[in-house]
């Protein structure tokens, strides 16, 4: 456990029950707890996957499955939808379950109540993982109960008839019911015991496994899905708020005179900010409240506001980078060791090193934050584009001091989530304004520049490798310093060390064949609100250790893949535990242990596929980086021409994944895809930087991202066929994401014979910057 | 004021200057079409003036008052708007779907005036419109396929 973040948790002003629920939306700080004295019972009785998470799961069929008398089946979806497909994906799975027709499944989203579904918090990668055995059963039990009604209005044994179809059929005679004639009394049965249900032999599979259009396709298409920008109420107003350039910092004093002698506008409200940890509480501003959004925006502009920066006003990325190197090149937290690293370095008869740097970004959802809100009798109802519906909920609850069950959180589409919008910031926004204006509607829109300049965003950091090498290029000891300021700032006094949750996402638990090695920590304080970006610290990690395999293999004059495959070793289940991972996601080490056999065959499949090692012309190179998260197993090859000006193309993206057994293949393919694009982006243009404590970059013009003109052309995605079922789930929106700046970075090297080692890549390889390198 | 959009009038009440998204969105309703920067570098609030693809979120109303206003929400009445609509279903291109709109009008707008678009016509045409979720590949394929579906076989 660490004991740093213990500590800070008796003194944060958050309850342990509070911090808990919070920590569960990190996937998994909860295990940090459980190794303290005080929840030593929570230890013995230690929950994974959907059972794990703070409200738990049962299974109850009618929570999430409703079907009319005309025969619709209504699958309420718990978890948010944001472009992964999980509202086409969770209803795919009962549908197949409970052998229903397809074209009567309909969607409903769920509103915020994890008493009720389970855990809402979309992030990690996990709702199909967690979900997907529940979801079945849920079905099953569905199922079960239909068939149940049908043989009990027959008066005929339950073993003689058979649900197909969306209809019970009683084969001796013929009868046949359908659903809608059914559903009635099946729902006044009792829900069958978990172990009495007969799941679906997967060849029986109707859905599951197979390539389906989007249920909200059609909506997207005509303009008619609902994102929480869209939210439109009787009587609604709008609003714009200025927010504390700087972190920590709040209005010291302000005049809103001209604002409000503007036509239009119908009232300028005060925003406290909240001292301590960022937690998800508004930032200290200032909001016009008007008719319509834009005359709430051009008010904003002539507000007069003197603001007190606080103890970040200094933040400087230069200066930051500068120290954060310095912290690298000093011994910090030892966090794993294997055999003695320093002996190993003393006897290597080649000693590497190298430093990689990568800047903090921003999630530019294409939809910003924004949320609608009113207060009724002193209920709140709240429309939220939100990876976090119960924790929106809890925390409104407790800022307007409005009892929990009189907060109603509807959760919308979201335009864009990335991490984000799993915190709900904006909707406690909303909230506050609402009851500022006696309980009107009130829709609070960000605009980029705010979106941009008030993200919680990626972290920033430093990854300092070094290694020895034997006289056969052999690497010999791996010394890994990570250096990068904790999304546990935003809950808690600072520790200045990453998380186990950030530890493990491919720095501390490195399965790689190597005997001696140390994975260190030393200490970054953050600055600003950090938060998960889209595969959080894979991203720094896996770019620094996929980056320095290639820089030893070019070293020791060997093929990479084959360097690789080698540095990886053999075929072999790990234990998470054994290499210093208690977290693992939430999931059990014995259930999910890090298979190295897996983890080689994507990179056998993606170099096999890709053309590994056939000829290219001058400036063009292939790259390959391979990466473990989510529980999933991911390998790029990226393919790049560099022209003599140094700008850089990407004809051709190869992905290799094996996430385990397929729900909906068509998603995972898109899911790749989208991470192989926002990998490039993020890798070749993605940059946040502060000065003076504020972020240099209003909008698109100045945070830059990929678009169609220089996306790859062609990105090929090969799954890794698995049709045993009973093989555990992985992630899928996330682990696309880590290996492609590495193996991006890794073809330039191929192309040109250039390191990249700070991103973003940008200009680096115009002749200017080369010389003066 | 009174604008024409997707073939109806539409009586305004707001100032001059406000931009046509805002309208769109605030005072009709007409969702549809995105909020996405302001400063017509995404493309999500793209609509077509008398047939040409417009950032509507920098466009004020006093610019386009007695002008034909064609938003999302009207472009699947027309040939190739239904066509785009179609192949983005077919294709699945989207992933969250907030962007797509604008994409979709964007589309619209370049088969309107091209009909056989090459990839280059396509970059140069369509990189005015950012989509985070990276689902440009399938934007490709789903205009060359409406492409071929209004030129009927090609």
């Amino acid at each position: 456990m660490n004991a740093q973040l213990t500590e800070s948790l008796s003194v944060a002003a958050v309850s342990r029950r509070e911090f808990l629920v919070r920590a569960s939306a990190l996937g998994g700080l909860v295990l940090l707890a459980t190794s303290s004295g005080a929840v030593k019972a929570a230890e013995e009785a230690k929950k994974y996957g959907a059972e794990g998470m703070p409200h738990g799961w049962k299974d109850d069929p009618l929570a999430f499955i409703a079907i009319a008398e005309d025969g619709i089946v209504t699958v309420v979806v718990h978890r948010s939808e944001m472009g992964q497909g999980v509202r086409t994906g969770m209803p795919l799975i009962v549908a197949d379950e409970l052998e229903a027709d397809w074209s009567k499944i309909r969607v409903q989203q769920a509103t915020a109540d994890e008493e009720k579904y389970g855990n809402q918090d979309t992030d990690g990668s996990r709702s199909t993982r967690h979900f997907f055995d529940p979801m079945r059963r849920c079905a099953a039990s569905a199922r079960t109960m239909l068939e149940l009604a049908a043989a009990k209005s027959w008066g005929v044994p339950v073993s003689e008839v058979k649900a197909a179809n969306h209809e019970v059929v009683h084969g001796k005679t013929g009868r046949k019911a359908g659903y809608g004639s059914l559903a009635k009394a099946a729902a006044k049965l009792p829900v069958p015991a978990r172990e009495s249900l007969k799941l679906k032999a997967p060849a029986q599979f109707r859905y599951i496994g197979k390539p389906a259009h989007l249920l909200d396709g059609p909506d997207i298409v005509q303009g008619k899905a609902q994102y929480g920008i869209d939210t439109r109420l009787d009587g609604m107003l709008y609003a714009v708020i200025a927010r504390s350039p700087v972190f920590g910092g709040k209005v010291a004093r302000y005049d809103a005179t001209e604002a409000m002698s503007m036509p239009g506008v119908v009232k300028v409200v005060e925003i406290q900010g909240t001292p301590g940890p960022a937690q998800f509480q508004p930032l200290s501003g200032i909001a016009v409240v008007a008719k319509d959004t834009w005359i709430a925006t051009k008010a904003r502009k002539t507000l007069k506001i003197d603001w007190d920066d606080g103890p970040h006003g200094s933040y400087d990325s230069k200066a930051y980078r500068a120290q954060m190197l310095e912290s690298s090149r000093q011994p910090g937290t030892v966090l794993r060791q294997v055999g003695d690293v320093d002996a190993a370095l003393a006897n290597a008869s080649r000693k590497l090193e190298a430093e990689y740097y990568l800047p903090h970004i921003a999630h530019a959802t294409m939809e910003p934050p924004a949320a609608a809100a009113r207060i009724v009798n002193g209920r709140c109802e709240v429309w939220a584009p939100t990876q976090a519906p119960q924790v929106t909920r809890t925390d409104i609850s407790k800022r307007l001091g409005i009892p929990f069950e009189n907060v109603t959180v509807h959760v919308t589409l979201l335009g864009g989530g990335f991490g984000r919008k799993s915190k709900p910031d904006f909707a406690l926004e909303a909230a506050l304004l609402s009851k500022a204006v006696d309980g009107q509607p009130v829709k609070v829109t960000w605009t980029r520049e705010d979106d941009l300049h008030h993200d919680y965003f990626h972290t920033v950091s430093v990854e300092r490798l070094q290694a020895g090498l034997d006289a056969k290029g052999k690497p010999t000891a791996w010394l890994h310093r990570s250096v990068a300021p904790t999304i546990g700032a935003i809950f808690g006094p600072d520790s200045g060390h990453e998380a186990p949750f950030e530890q493990n996402m491919g720095f501390v638990n490195l399965p790689f064949d190597i005997p001696n090695m140390r994975m260190e920590n030393p200490e970054a304080m953050a600055h600003t609100r950090i938060g998960w970006f889209r595969s959080v610290s894979n991203v720094p990690h896996a770019f620094a250790v996929q980056s320095f395999v290639a820089e030893l293999a070019a070293a020791a004059n060997r093929d990479h893949r084959d360097y690789l495959l080698d540095v990886i070793g053999p075929a072999r289940k790990i234990d998470p535990e054994s290499m210093k991972d208690e977290w693992n996601h939430g999931e059990s080490p014995q259930r999910y242990p890090v298979d190295t056999g897996r983890l080689r065959r994507v990179i056998e499949l993606v170099t096999k596929e890709s053309g590994w090692g056939s000829k290219l012309s001058k400036g063009e190179g292939r790259g390959l980086a391979a990466h473990y998260s989510f529980l999933s197993y991911a390998a790029a090859v990226v393919q790049v021409a560099v022209d003599s000006k140094g700008g850089i193309t990407i004809p051709r993206v190869d992905i290799a994944f094996d996430c385990g057994p397929h729900v909906n293949p068509d998603r995972i393919h898109s899911q790749l895809e989208g991470a192989v694009v926002m990998g490039v982006s993020l890798a070749m243009l993605g940059e946040i930087t502060f000065a003076k404590g504020r972020v240099e970059q209003d909008n698109f013009h100045q945070y830059q991202v990929t678009r169609i003109d220089a996306a790859p052309r062609d990105i090929r995605i090969h799954l890794v066929p698995q049709s045993d079922y009973s093989m555990p789930l992985g992630g899928v929106g996330e682990p696309g994401v880590p290996p492609i700046a590495p193996a991006l970075c890794n073809a330039i090297y191929a192309a040109t014979g250039k390191r990249i080692r700070q991103l973003p890549i940008r200009d680096q390889l115009a002749p200017a910057q080369l010389t003066s390198a | 004021m009174q604008l024409d959009i997707n073939g109806t009038a539409a009586q305004v009440d707001a100032a001059d200057d406000t931009p046509l998204l805002w309208v769109l969105r605030d005072h009709l309703g007409l969702t549809g079409t995105k909020f996405g920067c302001g400063m017509a570098l995404c493309g999500a609030c793209t609509v077509h003036i008398e047939g040409q693809a417009v950032r509507s979120c920098v466009t004020p109303i006093s610019a386009v008052a007695g002008k034909k206003i064609t938003t999302i929400e009207g472009v699947g009445s027309t040939r190739i708007g239904k066509a785009v609509q179609d192949a983005w279903l077919a294709i699945d291109v989207p992933q969250c779907g907030y962007c797509q709109t604008g994409q979709i009008m964007s589309a619209t707008a370049l088969l309107g005036s091209n009909a056989k678009p090459s990839d280059a016509d396509i970059d140069s045409s369509m990189s005015g419109n950012i989509c985070r979720c990276g689902t440009y590949p399938r934007i490709r394929a789903a205009i060359k396929q409406a492409a071929a579906a209004v030129g009927g076989k090609s």
